[in-house]
């Protein structure tokens, strides 16, 4: 049983997130979405002002977890394997980037998870993101 | 290299080279956000990430936050490719640690992909990294980074990035 208040208590105090403002938009059984503010001092490329692909891996990391901290099958305690993003382009200065991250499939030791994040622009994703998490109370 | 004829003093020379790698990583604010510094040997760089606590991503471990972690070995793999690059043009004089200032004469390589190992977790102390730059071409690079703490030999985590390089000046 996923314990949504839980999983928003948890994903909502972690240090790094606070620090960098990122925030839950809304989760449900096995996805999550969380937004991340555009800051000046996050930005990668002044001659560009788009943010660093530190916050975007960030962003990506946190709400591919918190997809799999919501799962029924998956749990608090999950930590990433691996972490692939694909910048698909620059994230348009001033806006705030929100991503949507959903298990494709739970195991017994694996969640699989994909994640896509926009700006304002719905319809031309920023970056995408394929990654693997432990499951939690799985035999390490 | 030295074209400039006669041998430089060894000043002149750490001088330059850390104003280069200054203008560099300064003109970056994730990287001041962050907490970044490079040390640098000759050509050789070493990212470091000292330890804070809003770093943590997981409180009960604790452990580094994977997007910290990614962030920190991302800004390793793109001034490393961007240190190659320029070495030789400043090295010569082609190009001066005061245009590097200027910001005109630096074009950022753009990350394509970048796909993170996460080995062990992060623990909540310093971190180093130090990348290597595979291959570049006059348009694609692949940077291969790692990172370690208490022991070279046992790197937490590594990232292999595909990058489109900066076109030429006048392009």
């Amino acid at each position: 049983m996923v314990d949504f208040a839980q999983a928003r208590q948890v994903m909502g105090n972690l240090p790094y997130c606070r620090a960098l403002g990122i925030e839950i938009v809304d989760l449900g059984p096995g996805w999550a979405e969380l937004v991340i503010p555009y800051r000046d001092d996050l930005i990668g490329d002044p001659a560009t002002g788009v943010l660093h692909g530190g916050a975007v891996s960030a962003l990506m990391d946190s709400t591919c977890g918190t997809a799999v901290i919501c799962h029924p099958d998956g749990g608090v305690g999950t930590a990433t394997l691996d972490l692939r993003i694909d910048y698909l382009r620059g994230a348009t200065p001033g806006q705030a980037l929100r991503a949507r991250a959903e298990c494709i499939r739970v195991t017994r030791t694996i969640a699989f998870v994909r994640g896509t994040a926009h700006d304002d622009d719905t319809g031309s994703p920023v970056a995408t993101a394929t990654a693997a998490f432990t499951v939690p109370g799985a035999a390490a | 290299m030295n074209l400039r004829g006669k041998p430089e003093p060894v000043q002149v020379v750490k001088e330059r080279r850390d104003a280069t790698l200054a203008a560099l990583v300064g003109r970056v604010p994730f990287i001041r956000w962050l907490g970044i510094r490079f040390e640098r040997h000759g050509d050789e760089l070493t990212a470091v990430l000292p330890y804070e606590g809003r770093l943590i991503g997981n409180a009960d471990l604790p452990a580094l936050h994977g997007g910290a972690t990614a962030g920190f070995l991302e800004v390793a793999a793109v001034i490393e490719l961007t240190w190659t690059g320029l070495w030789a043009e400043v090295e010569s004089g082609r190009v001066t640690p005061d245009q590097l200032r200027a910001h005109s004469a630096i074009r950022m390589p753009k990350t394509v992909d970048f796909t993170i190992d996460y080995l062990r977790s992060g623990l909540p102390r310093e971190s180093y990294a130090r990348a290597r730059v595979i291959r570049s071409g006059r348009r694609y690079a692949s940077v291969h980074v790692e990172g370690w703490q208490d022991n070279r030999s046992r790197p937490f985590v590594w990232a292999t990035g595909q990058f489109v390089m900066p076109q030429d000046r006048d392009g």
